[in-house]
C-alpha cells in the first residue's frame, strides 16, 4: 500500500502553488479568476504549512495557517472592493482593459 | 503576561487608531481635518514613545517582536514620513473634495503595520506587519474611487501584491519547514557556524521570501507595478508610498538577510547583488522618457532602492550604516519633492508634465530654487546631502570587495543626472508658460523649506545622522 507521506503533499502543494502563479500572469479573461488564483497561492501555502507542522510534530505551522486564513479573507475581501470599484468606472472588468497608463 | 513596554508605541498607535475611526464615525461632518489632526499628533506621541525606547535590544510575546537601536531609527524615520504625508494630503485631498475620515485613519494603520514590520522577529510577525501595511496602502491607492486612474492603480497594486505576498508566504512555508522554526532566532542559531551548505529547500525558500520583499521595496524584476500606481495614485498618496512603506520594507529586507539569514550571506548575495544593479540601471535609462513627473519620481525611486540594495549586498555594519543615512537622506528629498510636485496646480487644476514646470525659477522663485536642492541632491551632486547618502554605500562596497558593483553604481547615477538636471534645466532656463496657483499653503511651504534646510544642513554637519545611524547598525551586530 503507498504511503502518503510528506512529499505527496509538497507536491501538491507546489502544483496548486505553481497554478495560481500562472492563473494570474496567462488569464486574459477576468479580473475574478486572478482573485480566485491569488486564494488558491494562499492555500498551498496552508497545505504546505500543515504538512510540516505534522512532519516536525510542531504547532507552530497550524498557527501560522490560522492567521493566514484570516488574512486571506481580507484580503479577498479589499480586493473585492476594489475590483468593485473599478468596475463602477470603467463597467468592465477584463483584464485586457486594465491598460489606461503604459510606458 | 508579556512585557508590553517594548510594544507601547504599537499599542498606544492600535488605539488612536480606533479613536480615530470613532472620531470619524460621529462626527457630524465626514471631512478629515480633525482626524488628521488627531492623527499627526498620534504620530508624534508614537514618535516619542518610540524614542524613550532606549536601543538596548529586547524581545517580547514570546520572541515574536524585537526593539533594538536599529528598530527605533527605522521606525522615527517612518512616523515622520507619514506625519509629514498626512499634512501634506489636506490641502490637496480638500481641494479635490475627497477629504473624507477614512484617509488619515487609513494611514495610521498602514503606519501601524510598517513599525510591526520593522520589529518583526518571526515569520508570522512578518507576515502579519506586511498584511497590515499591503491592505491599507491598496485601500489607499484605490482611494479617488471615481477616477479611473486611480481604481486602477488600486487594482494592479492589489493584484501584484497579493502575487508578491503569495510568494513571500510560500518561502515562509518552505523555511519553516525546512530548518524547524520561524524564530528569527532559532533559526540564527540553525544556519551559525557553517555546517556545510543549508538544505536546498532552505535556499529555495529564501530565494522565495527575497523576491516577495523586492517586490515590496519595488526592486527589478518586480517594480513593474511601481510606475503605474505612482502615476495613477492620488499625488498625496504617491508622496506617501514613494516614502514611508518603503523605508519600512527595506527595514524588514535588512532585518531578515542580516539577522536569520546573515550567516548565509554567501548564498544569497549574488540575488541581491543582482536585483540592486538591475534596479539601478533601469531606475537610470526608463526614467528618460518619462513626461510626466510621477512616472518620473517612480523610476527614480527605483533607482535610489537599487543604491540602498548595494548596502545590503555588503550586509556587514558599514554597509547597513549606509543604508540608514542613505533613507533618512531620501526621505526628506523626497517629501520635499512631492510638496512641489502637490503645489503643480494651474487654474484650479492639477498638472503632472514635466514641462509644466517650465520657467518655475521667474514664477516662484522659491519654490524652484528648492526643487533644484532636491534634484541636485537626489542626482548626487557634491557637496548635498545626497551625494553622501552615496558615498557611504560606494565605500562600504568598495571596502567589502564589490568593486564592480559601486562603479556600476556610480555610472548608472551619472546617467540619472541627466533627468533630474533636465528638471532643473526646465525650471530654469525654460520660458514660462503658465504660472502655478498661489499661495502653496503655509503647511506646504513649510515642508519644503525643512526638507531643503535639511538637505542643506547634512553638509554642514553630518555627524549627528551619522553617529546614529552607525549605532543603529551596529545593533544588528551584536557589538
Amino acid at each position: 500500500m503507498l504511503q502518503i507521506g510528506l512529499a505527496h503533499y509538497l507536491t501538491v502543494a507546489a502544483i496548486l502553488f505553481t497554478t495560481g502563479v500562472f492563473g494570474i500572469f496567462l488569464n486574459r479573461k477576468n479580473v475574478i479568476i486572478i482573485l480566485m488564483s491569488v486564494e488558491l497561492m494562499l492555500l498551498a501555502v496552508n497545505i504546505n504549512l500543515v504538512a510540516f507542522s505534522a512532519y516536525l510534530n510542531d504547532l507552530v505551522g497550524q498557527i501560522f495557517t490560522m492567521f493566514v486564513l484570516t488574512v486571506a479573507a481580507a484580503e479577498a475581501a479589499i480586493g473585492l472592493a476594489i475590483v468593485v470599484v473599478y468596475f463602477r468606472n470603467r463597467g468592465t472588468i477584463e483584464v485586457e482593459d486594465i491598460s489606461q497608463m503604459k510606458g | 503576561m508579556p512585557n508590553l513596554m517594548p510594544a507601547l508605541p504599537e499599542i498606544f498607535l492600535a488605539c488612536a487608531a480606533m479613536a480615530i475611526l470613532m472620531l470619524g464615525v460621529f462626527r457630524k461632518k465626514d471631512d478629515m481635518r480633525a482626524t488628521a489632526t488627531l492623527a499627526v499628533v498620534a504620530f508624534a506621541v508614537t514618535a516619542l514613545l518610540v524614542s524613550g525606547l532606549g536601543s538596548e535590544r529586547t524581545t517580547t510575546f514570546g520572541g515574536m517582536f524585537v526593539i533594538d537601536g536599529f528598530a527605533v531609527f527605522m521606525k522615527t524615520l517612518v512616523l515622520v514620513a507619514s506625519g509629514l504625508a498626512v499634512v501634506m494630503s489636506v490641502g490637496f485631498l480638500e481641494r479635490e473634495e475627497i477629504d473624507r475620515f477614512e484617509y488619515p485613519a487609513l494611514m495610521v494603520l498602514a503606519t501601524l503595520g510598517m513599525m510591526m514590520m520593522i520589529s518583526a522577529n518571526n515569520l508570522m510577525s512578518l507576515y502579519l506587519g506586511l498584511e497590515l501595511q499591503s491592505l491599507s496602502l491598496y485601500v489607499m491607492a484605490a482611494y479617488q474611487r471615481d477616477s479611473v486612474r486611480a481604481s486602477e492603480a488600486g487594482l494592479k497594486y492589489f493584484v501584484l501584491g497579493a502575487l508578491a505576498s503569495g510568494m513571500l508566504l510560500y518561502g515562509a512555508s518552505l523555511i519553516y519547514g525546512f530548518a524547524g522554526s520561524t524564530d528569527f532566532e532559532v533559526l540564527a542559531r540553525t544556519f551559525a557556524g557553517g555546517h556545510g551548505a543549508p538544505h536546498a529547500g532552505v535556499i529555495v525558500g529564501i530565494v522565495f521570501v527575497v523576491a516577495g520583499l523586492a517586490f515590496k521595496v519595488s526592486a527589478v524584476p518586480f517594480h513593474m507595478w511601481t510606475p503605474d500606481v505612482y502615476e495613477g495614485a492620488p499625488t498625496p498618496v504617491t508622496a506617501f508610498f514613494s516614502v514611508a512603506p518603503k523605508i519600512a520594507a527595506f527595514a524588514l529586507f535588512v532585518r531578515v538577510m542580516v539577522g536569520p539569514f546573515g550567516d548565509l550571506a554567501d548564498q544569497w548575495r549574488q540575488v541581491i547583488v543582482f536585483i540592486s544593479l538591475a534596479s539601478m540601471i533601469l531606475g537610470a535609462f526608463a526614467a528618460i522618457n518619462q513626461t510626466n513627473i510621477k512616472r518620473l519620481m517612480a523610476y527614480s525611486s527605483i533607482g535610489h532602492v537599487g543604491y540602498g540594495l548595494i548596502g545590503l549586498a555588503v550586509g556587514n555594519a558599514a554597509g547597513i550604516r549606509g543604508v540608514l543615512i542613505y533613507f533618512a537622506i531620501y526621505l526628506f528629498m523626497n517629501i520635499g519633492a512631492f510638496a512641489v510636485i502637490l503645489s503643480m496646480r494651474q487654474k484650479g487644476r492639477m498638472v503632472e508634465g514635466i514641462e509644466d514646470l517650465a520657467g518655475l525659477s521667474k514664477t516662484s522663485p522659491m519654490m524652484a530654487l528648492a526643487m533644484a536642492i532636491f534634484m541636485f541632491s537626489m542626482a548626487g551632486i557634491p557637496p548635498l546631502a545626497g551625494f553622501w547618502g552615496k558615498f557611504y554605500v560606494f565605500m562600504a562596497a568598495i571596502d567589502a570587495g564589490l568593486v564592480t558593483l559601486a562603479v556600476i553604481g556610480v555610472l548608472a547615477s551619472v546617467v540619472s543626472a541627466f533627468y533630474y538636471l533636465r528638471i532643473i534645466k526646465v525650471m530654469y532656463f525654460d520660458e514660462p508658460v503658465e504660472s502655478f496657483d498661489r499661495p502653496i499653503g503655509r503647511a506646504m511651504g513649510a515642508i519644503l523649506a525643512v526638507s531643503a534646510i535639511v538637505i542643506v544642513a547634512f553638509t554642514v554637519v553630518p555627524s549627528p545622522l551619522v553617529t546614529e545611524a552607525e549605532a543603529a547598525a551596529s545593533t544588528l551586530f551584536g557589538e
